[in-house]
């Protein structure tokens, strides 16, 4: 009885999917337009994806952040009591002190353009838009050596900037579950 | 003289291991002995004054004047003020910061609602549930959205897990051992019985595409926290939660939808969680790059450490605590691991040169706080208290100096070594460091940085 139970199961799960899947509920959910989703996604990826149309200068960049940057990360990037250092370091990644910035930590330069865009600054995250961010990103990178004075970022430039320590990350999660 | 004598037990009789560590299972044998020593005291006192006044006397005033009426929703006896959550937050922003759980002021297992710690990247949204969609998008045969209303119609399962934020613990990194309340530099840390919609339900819903390989979970609080989760752990085990120890969860742990992956780092299970995007890599957000990485002496960094590796920790006695004379005492403490269960959980009282097999409480959860207690006479000379965890996976927790010797110090995240409480001759106890370490004592810089 149980098996026939089972093979029962199996076959109207076989009919609807086709494969074998994760169970289903109630079957609640609500479609949703590509446009909606588009405005909802804001994950910006290594490689580019997610970024969006526009673009920003170092100078521009320079300018916002002395208006809503400055007070958390201090002047070019140092840090501050109360903000990451985000550019400046001194002491290397090995040495008693390590500092953490995004020119000596950070591995990709898009994380920058994600979480200013996200939750910068504290006190009205999502004001700055597009254009803005990308400014504010680029003066970050410039702050850091990583691009030049007159580079423009955009969807193609930012994800081409490399990173120093891009290879200074290991995997622990891809190293346990490879064994 | 002591407790112990006065039950007329042999204490040595008892002993399991070495400065007055006594059998796991002796409150459980002699327990009521114990009890009966206490009763025999007092009714000799009431005997002694027996007269009318004395008697009035002998019932406090609550016991004449009718007490309180109904309450709506029940808060902690006003004798209790004292235990609460220690927040340290960002004086710039202060919905940035944590608040450490007072574990040392608390007992069994399960953490009430309002104890649970927090750690907030810029504080705590109020959420309408009616205004607030769930999203799942990305490699998926059908983007969906879900209302808090669709979801509490899903059928729910319940799991008591324990959460701990990646940096409980951290000062551990620190060359001088910190002198906080053990629960305000370990309380990071919680245990709550939370119910919710199995996460594989929802996803055989949208269908995964073939090249799923992660998921994006992100949160609906003004950081927008986004963290990265590999499929196989969304659907294992799990899970959207919309209630915690058996109430709608509180705002400041998620209301009204949390992402809950039993026994992986607290920052992954997302709170006020709005959307889920199926993808097939990590997005690599600031949150499992620049932070909740680990740097290592060599220059390198843990990254995607994901499973809490087993710890424990001794509540009482603890730092700031007085023992007030040699005498019988019970040694309590936590034990928890993200690896399954805890198997066993041994204690020193002689600095770890000895160890005996301290009683865990029933029933001993996957992924959830194991309660242990010990039974230990104080003969009133300093004593140094540790506890060891060890899981099913037979991973026992390590020595500070092993975990320095391994990660160095500069990790800040996933500290998990053995803690040690000094008792003095004065019953004081305190935290310290093992002789060994031989830490240099001319630097007070601390970890790296805050909770920025």
């Amino acid at each position: 009885m149980k098996r026939q139970i089972l093979i029962s199961v199996l076959i109207a799960v076989g009919i609807n999917h086709l494969s074998a899947e994760p169970p289903h509920g109630p079957g609640l959910g609500h479609a949703i337009s590509p446009e909606e989703i588009a405005a909802w996604d804001i994950s910006v990826f290594p490689d580019g994806e997610g970024l969006p149309k526009g673009e920003g200068n170092v100078k521009d960049g320079k300018a916002l952040y002395k208006n809503k940057c400055i007070a958390c990360h201090g002047e070019n990037g140092l840090g501050t009591a109360t903000g990451d250092q985000l550019a400046g370091a001194q002491m290397g990644l090995t040495s008693e002190y390590p500092e953490k910035t995004i020119g000596s930590y950070w591995p990709y330069a898009t994380t920058v353009f994600d979480v200013v865009r996200r939750s910068m600054p504290m006190t009205a995250p999502g004001s700055l838009n597009d254009n803005e961010v990308y400014a504010v990103t680029a003066y970050l990178l410039f702050l850091n050596n990583l691009i030049g004075e007159d580079d423009v970022m955009d969807a193609v430039t930012l994800p081409k900037v490399k990173m120093p320590n891009e290879d200074g990350f290991i995997n622990v999660y891809e190293e346990e579950t490879s064994k | 003289m002591t407790n112990g004598r006065k039950s007329g037990l042999s204490l040595q009789e008892h002993q399991v291991a070495g400065n007055g560590l006594l059998d796991r299972r002796l409150f459980l044998k002699k327990g009521l002995q114990f009890g009966a020593i206490s009763t025999i005291a007092s009714s000799t006192a009431l005997a002694a004054t027996n007269s009318e006044t004395k008697i009035k006397s002998a019932h406090p005033p609550w016991m004449h004047v009718p007490g309180k009426p109904f309450s709506t929703y029940g808060m902690p006896s006003s004798f209790e003020g004292n235990v609460v959550r220690f927040p340290t937050q960002n004086e710039a922003v202060p919905g940035n910061g944590v608040s450490w759980t007072p574990l040392h002021l608390m007992e069994g297992t399960i953490t009430p609602n309002g104890l649970h710690y927090e750690r907030h990247h810029n504080g705590v949204p109020q959420i309408d549930p009616k205004k607030h969609r769930l999203l799942i998008h990305g490699l998926v045969k059908q983007d969906l959205t879900f209302s808090i209303d669709d979801l509490l119609r899903y059928p729910m399962h319940s799991k008591i897990c324990f959460i701990e934020c990646g940096g409980n613990s951290n000062a551990g990194w620190n060359k001088q051992p910190s002198q906080s309340e053990a629960g305000y530099f370990n309380g990071l840390a919680s245990c709550s019985e939370w119910t919710g919609v199995p996460l594989s339900v929802l996803l055989g819903e949208v269908g995964l595409r073939k090249k799923a390989k992660w998921l994006v979970a992100e949160g609906a609080d003004a950081f927008a926290m986004q963290m990265s989760i590999p499929i196989e752990k969304a659907l294992d085990d799990a899970f959207l939660a919309l209630y915690q120890n058996g109430e709608r969860i509180r705002p400041e742990n998620g209301y009204p939808l949390r992402l809950i992956v039993p026994g992986w780092e607290g920052v992954l299970n997302v709170k006020w969680l709005r959307r889920l995007k199926v993808t097939n890599r990590p997005v690599m957000a600031r949150n499992e790059t620049s932070r909740y990485t680990e740097l290592q002496p060599s220059g390198k960094a843990r990254m995607f450490t994901f499973p809490i590796e087993a710890k424990s920790l001794i509540t009482s006695p603890s730092a700031h605590m007085v023992l007030k004379e040699p005498s019988l005492y019970q040694i309590t403490g936590l034990a928890w691991t993200g690896r399954g269960k805890i198997s066993k959980v041994e204690v020193s009282a002689d600095g770890g040169e000895t160890w005996a097999e301290a009683e865990l409480q029933e029933p001993v959860l996957d992924r959830a706080f194991t309660r242990f207690r010990l039974p230990w006479h104080w003969n009133g000379k300093p004593a140094v208290l540790k506890s060891r965890a060890i899981d099913e996976t037979g991973y026992v927790q390590p020595e500070r100096t092993e975990l320095v010797k391994q990660r160095g110090r500069h990790g800040f995240f996933h500290y998990n070594a053995i803690t040690n409480w000094h008792v003095d001759s004065d019953g004081f106890v305190s935290h310290v460091y093992d002789k060994n370490e031989n830490e240099t004592t001319d630097s007070d810089i601390s970890i790296d940085s805050g909770w920025d």
